[in-house]
């Protein structure tokens, strides 16, 4: 496996169900009664968040902490960085304190990348999300809970039919998720209004509609994308309701999803907006199950990064 | 007065050549024999001094980036006897004092030529007209004027200006940018962008404003000049204009001719330059305008940033690339490597083109009466480029680590040698 994780890109279909493999196995072990592992016992993981992002940031320091690593929290607001440091010499502050690696959430496509270059920093980077670029862990945790409802925790995710309904163009997570779902033989229907798809979305693998209610009936898993209000004052939608109304997942949406399809959501919601109440709580909803796969994907991903390596 | 022979040099066709001057110009035949020098160019080929209509030199205001000095050490390094300031400085170049001094460094340090673009409006802002004719007046006889790096917007500015350079047959060289259709962009909008998540800056930006402003100029029977042509469309337009008479010249740069978008996807903001590096097919198509001379000339768009600016996050990067002393290089390999142009041809691109577009008299040309400005190349040696020996203040190459085509040996301006680099 690759030493970063910055991208999908950085996994060979083999590493990524390795991952989710581990992640089954970790999720084994802490249903017993010690849920700690002895695995990163001495070694340091900087948590280095240039945005707010409480619950990846716990979520990244939940699974550090039960691996044994030394967990290090580092974030932009009242620390050097909002002062103007730059992302250089942040990397080689946190190299020269010896972080063994860095789980990066910053607001610029290629943050991880460019923390990743050769003379700044000898560590793992992990991409927590940057700009609107990639966001692998959640795309991992995606496929992992995916995996548990639909293939019985094995295998890849070949035949499985997922929507991912929203704002496309901005979204680290739809993009995360494009790439991981089509390395695992999924199809993918992307399902947005036009202005919320990126200019280049004809040469994606994957179906693009306009009409949610079309996709709806045949799939096996609707992903509800978080759609930012200030994007209606960029002129993406003309109003809430409007944008509700065509990609919202109403009620009245709900009941006409198939029988055993999943709805998901990587939060934090937006009740009413593009998810209602009933579908948010809705018994084939999975969100809060994506939470705790969340810490336990991401074991799996600081364990194969990190564990094969000495301290 | 001194009298030099340059002997055993190679023309632009290969042909063997040799050159007479006499203190500053070249002549036909020596007034007399007296104190005659030989220069022995070696069989090396003999072009005229390289001429650039679009230079950033960062002074004053920024001299960590590059200072008239330190842009001139690189444009003579690269061939060019003639460069062209770009008026986006600290202030901006938008009176007849800010230009003279300007003017006056690049005098007083005798390297090349150093000719400051006047902005077209005051601070660049977009919404004034600059005291245009007094730059003009000023001893700098400014004859291009720019708000290079901000586009001219609004269509009434633009045709007050493209109107009011009509008094002395000034020109006006557009940066093509729709403001709004480009907030916040950060590299061409397509394939690239979408995949990697990084602002786009689409093609129709450029192409629309080009569009409007060949019309004006049209309009009220002026001349345009589209600086940085980047896109397929653009050359479309730009051909279309020029067929129906428009008074329109164009400028590609070296790096839209070899480079494209791809190159973002590692997120090196080495590669962040403004236009874009676009696609392979409007590489293709810039080729083409070259080759069919909808495109006059190529300028380097040399653009010195502190290693600080290029050091960091994509978003956070400066915009530009360096381009002095690896643009006949470069241009070598993606016109005349690629059989689109011929050497001579890419000469004239370099050198006659643009001294013509800025009125640059004596230069660009080897004819007698010109100025005896002119380098000694030699096209068959491969040099790789190493940022770290760059004359240039400033690192942010992009071609690092290139093995290029066509070594400059020795440059000369008006008589004297100022660069000497392999002598053979």
């Amino acid at each position: 496996m690759n030493k970063h994780l910055l991208s999908i890109e950085d996994l060979s279909k083999s590493d990524a169900i390795q991952i989710l493999d581990t992640a089954e196995e970790i999720a084994r072990i802490s249903d017993g009664p010690v849920k700690k592992l002895p695995t990163l016992r001495g070694r340091t993981i900087v948590n280095l968040f240039f945005e707010d992002s409480t619950r990846t940031r716990i979520s990244f320091e939940a699974a550090a902490k039960r691996l044994s690593a030394d967990v290090i929290n580092f974030s932009a607001k009242g620390s050097s960085l909002s002062k103007g440091e730059s992302l250089k010499d942040t990397a080689l502050t946190l190299q020269a304190m010896g972080a063994d690696a860095v789980v990066i959430r910053h607001g610029s496509s290629g943050a991880p990348a460019r923390l990743a270059d050769q003379s700044w920093m000898k560590g793992s980077v992990i991409n927590a999300g940057d700009g609107t670029h990639e966001h692998p862990s959640q795309a991992l945790l995606d496929s992992f809970t995916l995996r548990r409802h639909l293939r019985e925790s094995a295998g890849d995710l070949s035949g499985i039919k997922v929507a991912i309904v929203g704002d496309i163009l901005h979204s680290r997570v739809a993009r995360s998720n494009v790439l991981l779902l089509k390395k695992l033989g999924a199809e993918v229907t992307l399902v947005a209004p036009h202005t919320l798809l990126p200019f280049g979305i004809d040469q994606w693998p994957v179906n693009i509609s306009y009409d949610f209610d079309d996709v709806l009936p045949h799939v096996d898993a609707v992903m509800m994308l978080r759609v930012q209000r200030e994007r209606m004052s960029e002129l993406f939608f003309p109003s809430e309701r409007e944008y509700s109304r065509g990609f919202g997942l109403t009620k009245e949406r709900l009941d006409r999803m198939p029988k055993g399809a999943v709805v998901m959501h990587p939060g934090p919601m937006n009740r009413g907006l593009e998810i209602s109440a009933e579908a948010a709580d809705a018994v084939n909803s999975v969100i809060v199950e994506q939470v705790t796969n969340g810490v336990t994907v991401r074991m799996a991903i600081l364990y194969l990064l990190l564990g094969g390596m000495s301290a | 007065m001194e009298r030099f022979h340059v002997t055993k040099a190679k023309d632009l066709r290969g042909k063997a050549c040799e050159l007479k001057f006499e203190g500053e110009r070249i002549v036909t035949e020596f007034s007399s024999t007296d104190k005659v020098t030989v220069i022995d160019a070696g069989g090396s080929t003999l072009i005229p001094g390289l001429v650039d209509l679009h230079t950033h030199l960062r002074e004053p205001g920024r001299e960590d980036a590059e200072t008239v000095l330190t842009g001139s050490l690189a444009a003579v390094a690269g061939g060019f006897t003639a460069i062209s300031a770009m008026p986006n400085t600290a202030p901006v170049a938008d009176t007849a004092g800010v230009v003279e001094q300007v003017f006056r460094l690049g005098q007083s340090h005798g390297l090349c030529d150093v000719f400051p673009i006047g902005a077209v409006t005051e601070g660049q802002a977009g919404t004034t007209l600059a005291e245009i004719a007094a730059m003009h007046a000023s001893e700098a006889r400014v004859r291009i004027f720019s708000d290079d790096g901000h586009c001219v917007a609004d269509p009434l500015v633009m045709r007050r200006a493209l109107e009011y350079v009509k008094n002395f047959d000034g020109v006006i060289a557009q940066h093509a940018q729709d403001p709004r259709l480009t907030n916040g962009a950060q590299m061409n909008e397509g394939l690239v962008s979408s995949v990697i998540g990084l602002k786009g800056w689409p093609a129709v930006a450029e192409e629309s404003i080009i569009a409007r402003d060949v019309l004006l100029a049209e309009h009220v029977n002026s001349r345009v000049h589209i600086c940085h042509v980047s896109t397929a469309g653009s050359v479309e337009i730009i051909r279309w204009a020029k067929a129906r008479g428009i008074r329109v010249t164009a400028e590609v740069t070296p790096h839209h001719l070899l480079l494209t978008d791809e190159l973002a996807r590692g997120f090196n903001p080495i590669y962040k330059v403004n236009p874009p590096l676009r696609t392979e097919k409007d590489v293709v198509a810039l080729r083409e305008g070259v080759a069919d001379g909808t495109i006059d000339i190529i300028a380097t768009d040399h653009a010195p940033h502190p290693a600080e600016s290029k050091e960091c996050e994509w978003s956070a990067a400066s915009f530009g690339m360096t381009g002095l002393e690896t643009a006949l290089s470069v241009s070598y390999q993606a016109l005349v490597a690629t059989k689109t142009t011929s050497f001579e041809k890419l000469i004239s691109l370099m050198s006659s083109n643009p001294a013509a577009i800025g009125k640059y008299e004596g230069h660009g040309s080897l004819k007698a009466g010109s100025y005896a400005n002119f380098a000694l190349v030699d096209l068959d040696a491969e040099w790789t480029v190493e940022p770290t020996a760059m004359r240039s203040k400033s690192k942010n190459t992009p071609f690092a680590n290139y093995v290029l085509p066509v070594k400059v040996n020795q440059t000369y301006f008006k008589g004297n040698r100022v660069f000497s680099g392999g002598v053979k």
